[in-house]
């Protein structure tokens, strides 16, 4: 190897880092969830609207669910929103919508405006079940399978595309399995 | 007339970022039994990355998340749970990242270790070459 080789190799080394560095960029914001394929955290939360009815995670065993936390301060929340409804439409799954760090009044007023596709609402008025579960941003949804286990995470909005490639499959493995 | 237009257009403009607001809320300020606990508090959320603005730590963010995670390093403070507790409970909830001092395990083995390899192939290249050099020094003397 002759002198001129070396940095010639050094540089093209570095370039290689460069444009893999750059590839990635858009998805370092992104966090792997440490939670993923571990129990769903444990929680006991009143219905919205209905502060007198408390459901936990024991009331949901046995069924695949989907935890979709949203909130009425949260503007991607009404983009997926549309989203959301058309599953709720299919009914291959429960969803639960996770409203937190809300009002009450503000949150049903939502619901109102642009419709109810949850199964079943629950409020998380200090954000406590939400800092158990990890959502650092809004919306995100849980994937669980009928033994507790969260199988996927999104950050941020459901898609379409989600929903037919991730989220569909999933829950018609757990049924077939059962 | 059309002053009156162009100038409502511009209000209700200024009106649609009010979406972007997040609720204001009043923050209590965090109270502690003692300077110690303070210090642990200051210590600790330095320590911790805030979530939401990923190159800010939880003591100097004003994200919503941040207060709350706050209060949640104060409570646990408050209970007695250890620095190593209180780390190990944010690991488990928002993954290693939450920690600005990532901490020496398989994955992070590379980022440890790589100063050092870096320095050893430094201190290689340079006593090689000092070497050659001498060698040539030699050599042109004997010639």
């Amino acid at each position: 190897m002759n002198s001129r080789t070396l940095p010639l190799i050094a540089f093209v080394l570095l370039l290689v880092l460069l444009v893999a560095g750059l590839k990635i960029a858009d998805q370092k914001t992104e966090l792997p969830s440490p939670l993923l394929n571990k129990p769903a955290p444990a929680f006991d939360l009143p219905v919205l609207g209905n502060p007198d009815q408390r459901l936990s995670k024991a009331s949901f065993l046995g069924k695949p669910y989907l935890v979709n936390f949203w909130a009425s301060w949260c503007v991607t929340c009404r983009v997926e929103h549309p989203v959301v409804t058309e599953l709720a439409k299919r009914n291959k799954l429960i969803i639960i919508g996770l409203n937190f760090r809300d009002e009450t009044n503000d949150a049903l007023g939502w619901l109102d405006q642009f419709g109810d596709p949850y199964d079943i609402n629950l409020r998380d008025a200090d954000g406590r079940t939400s800092i158990d579960f990890g959502v650092y941003a809004a919306p995100e949804s849980f994937l669980v399978d009928p033994q507790g286990m969260i199988v996927f995470k999104q950050l941020g909005a459901l898609t379409p595309e989600i929903i037919e490639t991730e989220i569909l499959p999933r829950v018609a493995a757990m049924e077939s399995g059962n | 007339m059309k002053l009156t237009a162009l100038l409502s257009t511009f209000l209700m403009l200024l009106l649609s970022f009010s979406v972007f607001a997040q609720k204001p809320q009043i923050q209590e300020p965090l109270v502690f039994e003692n300077q110690q606990q303070q210090d642990r508090f200051d210590k600790l959320t330095k320590e911790l990355r805030c979530l939401v603005c990923q190159n800010q730590n939880l003591a100097d963010s004003d994200a919503q998340l941040a207060h709350d995670l706050r209060r949640e390093v104060h409570t646990m403070l408050l209970t007695g749970a250890s620095d190593g507790e209180i780390k190990q409970f944010m690991v488990e909830r928002y993954g290693d990242f939450v920690l600005y001092r990532p901490p020496v395990q398989q994955n992070t083995y590379l980022l440890w270790l790589a100063p050092l390899v870096l320095l050893l192939i430094g201190a290689w290249v340079l006593f090689s070459n000092i070497r050659k050099r001498a060698s040539l020094l030699v050599d042109s003397e004997n010639t």
